[in-house]
């Protein structure tokens, strides 16, 4: 095998694997904290790629593109929040999975009737295209390296947010015992919120910065819940020191699994959940 | 009285991270006799039985039964072999009939449990169990009542009637007397002394009359470990049990 | 509305009820009676689901895998690699089959729970979703496999029925459906339904009082997937083919609401949510493109608002018909 071919497909990896892991540590925190299971998450996803798609043309400009939509994404989050998942915290998993389930057809039925079906895609900022040369004959674009280096600096901001802040650790003892933050006056109920909120905005990122990298279309929010999903299940549900282990293994799987056996590509992060099931029923690590 | 050893631990430990819950207990369980565990709460009394009904693993040490390790055994299989354990906090099935809940805990006694076509609520072998647990714990009467519809203290009731059920020989006895009125208190400590002549029994309570008014043996717990195992008699004169915990409650009272 | 609660009006009803499926199809409305038949199908499906979901408490979200299964056994047998397309060994192959694949997944699955073990069903089914989707030799297509016909019924040169009738398969399939009730009626006060509904009632308990949970639970899902593969070859043998959508989480989905729809752990649930969801998506397709969005807001306002399911609006009424008078 040619080795700056398998340096290509591992630097894809590990990026797409950074990318599940922001949109999955936003699945496992609002698990881990509300004990809500959000099938809706991929919609969110879904949800930034068209803000940058829609956003880009007006604003001219990443950035502005960027906070923005992430402005847009935590404003609906919270007004969801408040408006409907609020209600189901008490509600058994059932529920809440056909509830949310019932959200992901209505977001999708909106976005098909006032959006349409089209594919679209989102140009590459201009200051980052470019190709950076590896060995003498590949070439890597800079966009990607430059997608991988945010998420981490996103990683490493919710790590120090929920270790290191005053509000990680209301967040975190929230998790753990509600009535308990109750008593202590912090308001649990706007806690809830903003945790709801930083989980659509990280999915909602995930979306706005990968837009340029893959086409904006339908069925771009399942696909991705889906492989959250296993990411989550692998990695443990609520541990978000999991997911970002879980996002890489699954990416890799994957990534690999296309060059290696593209006839099975598709069932090949499965098969990896699957053994890692087989040695830990409750994924690889406890939250 | 020494009857046989039914259920013994050598050693018995359970860490949490570096909390000792258990450590290093060992104690024997005979049959014929009524072996009542005291401590203030967080002593690891819970935690105790937890480890001998399989609820929990150990951390070290052995759970032996007649003899035999079943240290590995899970909380189903200990029950199939006769350690029947009745819970603190009330743990039936509360949208079935008080006959349905025995009923079940009769059927878990057959070994080919899978059987397809037959009506399980007619099955006479069944009807026979339930009929005798439900007349020694008083139930009968209220025997086609949902469980969910008791009072409490019928539910702590049927929570040993479950337990009875399944023809346990020692009996792991988690507060049964929690919350109960005075009369129905006298009425169950009247039902283990009718049990205890054929089984072994542990007995964790917090209602001293009742401790002291049928239990053969006392083993006292503090932190985690057996400050002193005795007659009634010794523990009650013990000096050490009196500072650690008997004198801190003063007089005996009821919960 | 008030006769539905006792008794003896459930019975009439049920009566009525059949009388009518009985007498369908002399109306000779072919359209209608293949619409009917679709509908008996998924009530199996569902039925199948709610042994599952309403009386051993296990939330499958990959239920269609077995659905699915049930009708490509049938496909790759009848049609693809042509082995027989005689009902009396694709049937009982397609039951197998599924019955096997639903066992294996369970020793996987089932040491899960919660929530988690509906995220692993889901994932679960997915596996067999691309298996379908793309390996060849399973029929490997996005378009999934159109069946060589329906299967034959002879026996020795003697043919006692013939399936590709309209009418004929819709007795077919009402006889299958009542022998699914009768078997689940049966299974339900045996003192294996017993130990089900004891772990959905109360799981740490029953582990407690000696019954091993995990065998029971297993024995569930290998049941329930078996008549849920049954539910699926039926399903290709009216629709004349396969896909692999009929593994898809949407179907997943489609057969938890139905199961939600009727009400879970109720015998007949699965009959009435089957007839409800169909009925509901057939007059939402009269009046509008956008079914999905009225499922969506339908599924909303039930979780919201009816968490038991249609079978509870009449104890609800009675509720409230007794507060009224007090």
């Amino acid at each position: 095998m040619d080795l700056p071919l398998i340096l290509i497909q591992a630097l894809n990896a590990v990026q797409y694997g950074l990318l599940l892991f922001l949109v999955a540590s936003g699945l496992t925190l609002i698990f881990g904290v509300m004990g809500v299971i959000n099938l809706a998450h991929g919609s969110f996803y879904m949800m930034g790629a068209y803000l940058a798609f829609s956003l880009a043309p007006l604003t001219g400009n990443l950035l502005a593109t960027i906070v923005v939509g992430l402005l847009l994404s935590v404003l609906i989050g919270a007004l969801l929040e408040w408006a409907l998942f609020a209600h189901l915290y008490r509600r058994n998993h059932l529920q809440q999975v056909l509830l949310t389930y019932g959200l992901i057809l209505i977001f999708e039925s909106l976005r098909s009737r006032f959006i349409g079906d089209d594919v679209h895609s989102v140009s590459v900022p201009a200051w980052l295209d470019f190709s950076i040369p590896l060995g003498d004959v590949m070439t890597y674009p800079a966009y990607r390296l430059f997608m991988s280096a945010v998420c981490l600096l996103v990683a490493a901001g919710l790590y120090l947010l929920i270790q290191r802040t005053r509000l990680g650790s209301q967040i975190r003892a929230g998790a753990a015992n509600r009535e308990m933050v109750q008593v202590l006056g912090i308001n649990i109920d706007w806690v809830y919120r903003l945790v709801f909120a930083l989980g659509v905005a990280l999915a909602a990122f995930a979306g706005m910065i990968n837009a340029p990298v893959t086409a904006v279309a339908p069925g771009m929010g399942m696909s991705m819940l889906i492989v959250s999903f296993v990411v989550v299940i692998v990695g443990g549900i609520g541990s978000v020191w999991g997911a970002l282990v879980a996002s890489q293994l699954i990416a890799f799987a994957d990534t690999f699994g296309k060059v290696f056996v593209p006839d099975y590509a598709g069932m090949a992060i499965y098969i990896v959940m699957a053994i890692v099931l087989l040695w830990r029923p409750e994924g690889l690590f406890k939250s | 009285m020494t009857g046989e050893v039914l259920l013994s631990t050598v050693g018995l430990s359970r860490r949490f991270g570096g909390l000792r819950a258990n450590d290093n207990i060992s104690l024997e369980l005979r049959r014929g006799q009524v072996h009542a565990l005291l401590g203030p709460n967080g002593a690891g009394k819970s935690t105790l039985i937890n480890l001998l009904s399989g609820d929990i693993p150990v951390s070290s040490g052995k759970v032996l039964y007649r003899g035999e390790d079943i240290t590995a055994l899970a909380p189903h299989e200990r029950s199939r072999i006769g350690i029947g354990r009745s819970y603190q906090k009330t743990n039936i099935f509360p949208g079935f009939t008080v006959q349905e809940n025995c009923r079940l805990a009769a059927q878990s006694r057959e070994p080919r449990g899978t059987r397809i076509f037959s009506d399980a609520a007619a099955y006479r072998p069944y009807l026979v169990v339930v009929e005798e647990a439900l007349d020694r714990t008083g139930l009968s009467d209220v025997a086609h009542r949902r469980a969910s519809e008791l009072s409490h203290g019928q539910q702590r009731q049927l929570e040993l009637a479950i337990m009875l059920c399944t023809s346990p020989k020692v009996l792991l006895l988690d507060e049964p007397l929690a919350g109960m009125g005075h009369e129905e208190s006298l009425r169950m400590i009247e039902l283990l002394r009718g049990l205890v002549a054929s089984h072994a029994i542990l007995l964790v309570e917090h209602d001293m009359d009742a401790v002291f008014s049928i239990a053969d043996v006392v083993t006292v717990m503090v932190n985690g470990v057996v400050l002193q195992t005795g007659t009634p008699q010794q523990i009650r004169a013990s000096s050490e049990v009196q500072n650690a915990y008997l004198g801190s409650e003063g007089e005996v009272s009821h919960v | 509305m008030r006769s539905l609660t006792t008794s003896r009006g459930r019975l009439a009803a049920i009566a009525a009820g059949l009388l009518l499926l009985l007498m369908f199809p002399q109306f000779e409305q072919d359209f209608y009676t293949e619409l009917v038949t679709r509908t008996m199908i998924l009530a199996i499906f569902a039925i199948s689901l709610d042994l599952l979901l309403g009386y051993t408490g296990l939330i499958s979200f990959g239920h269609a895998a077995w659905f699915g299964i049930g009708g490509y056994v049938l496909a790759l047998l009848g049609t693809q690699y042509q082995v027989t397309n005689s009902l009396w060994l694709t049937l009982p192959a397609a039951i197998a089959v599924t019955a096997l694949a639903s066992f294996v997944v369970g020793l996987f699955v089932l040491r899960t729970r919660g929530m988690f073990f509906i995220m692993v069903t889901l994932a679960f089914a997915q596996i067999f979703y691309y298996l379908f989707h793309d390996v060849k030799s399973l029929g490997g297509s996005s378009d999934g496999l159109n069946l060589r016909g329906k299967p034959s019924t002879a026996i020795n040169g003697w043919t006692p029925f013939d399936l590709t009738e309209t009418a004929t398969l819709y007795y077919f399939v009402l006889a299958l459906m009542v022998a699914v009730l009768v078997f689940m009626a049966a299974l339900l006060r045996s003192p294996l339904g017993r130990a089900l509904q004891g772990i959905r009632e109360n799981e740490h308990r029953m582990a407690a009082i000696g019954f091993p949970v995990l065998r029971y639970k297993l024995a569930a899902f290998t049941l329930a997937g078996s008549i849920a593969g049954l539910a699926g070859y039926l399903y290709a043998v009216l629709g004349g083919g396969v896909n692999p959508e009929l593994l898809s989480w949407h179907q997943s989905a489609d057969v938890l609401l139905m199961v939600i729809l009727g009400g879970m752990g109720q015998l007949l649930g699965g009959v009435v949510g089957a007839f409800s969801f169909v009925l509901l998506q057939e007059l939402t397709s009269t009046f509008t493109k956008d079914w999905h969005l009225w499922l969506g807001i339908v599924i909303v306002l039930l979780v919201l608002f009816l968490p038991d399911g249609m079978i509870s609006i009449a104890a609800r009424v009675k509720a409230l018909v007794r507060r009224s008078r007090a």
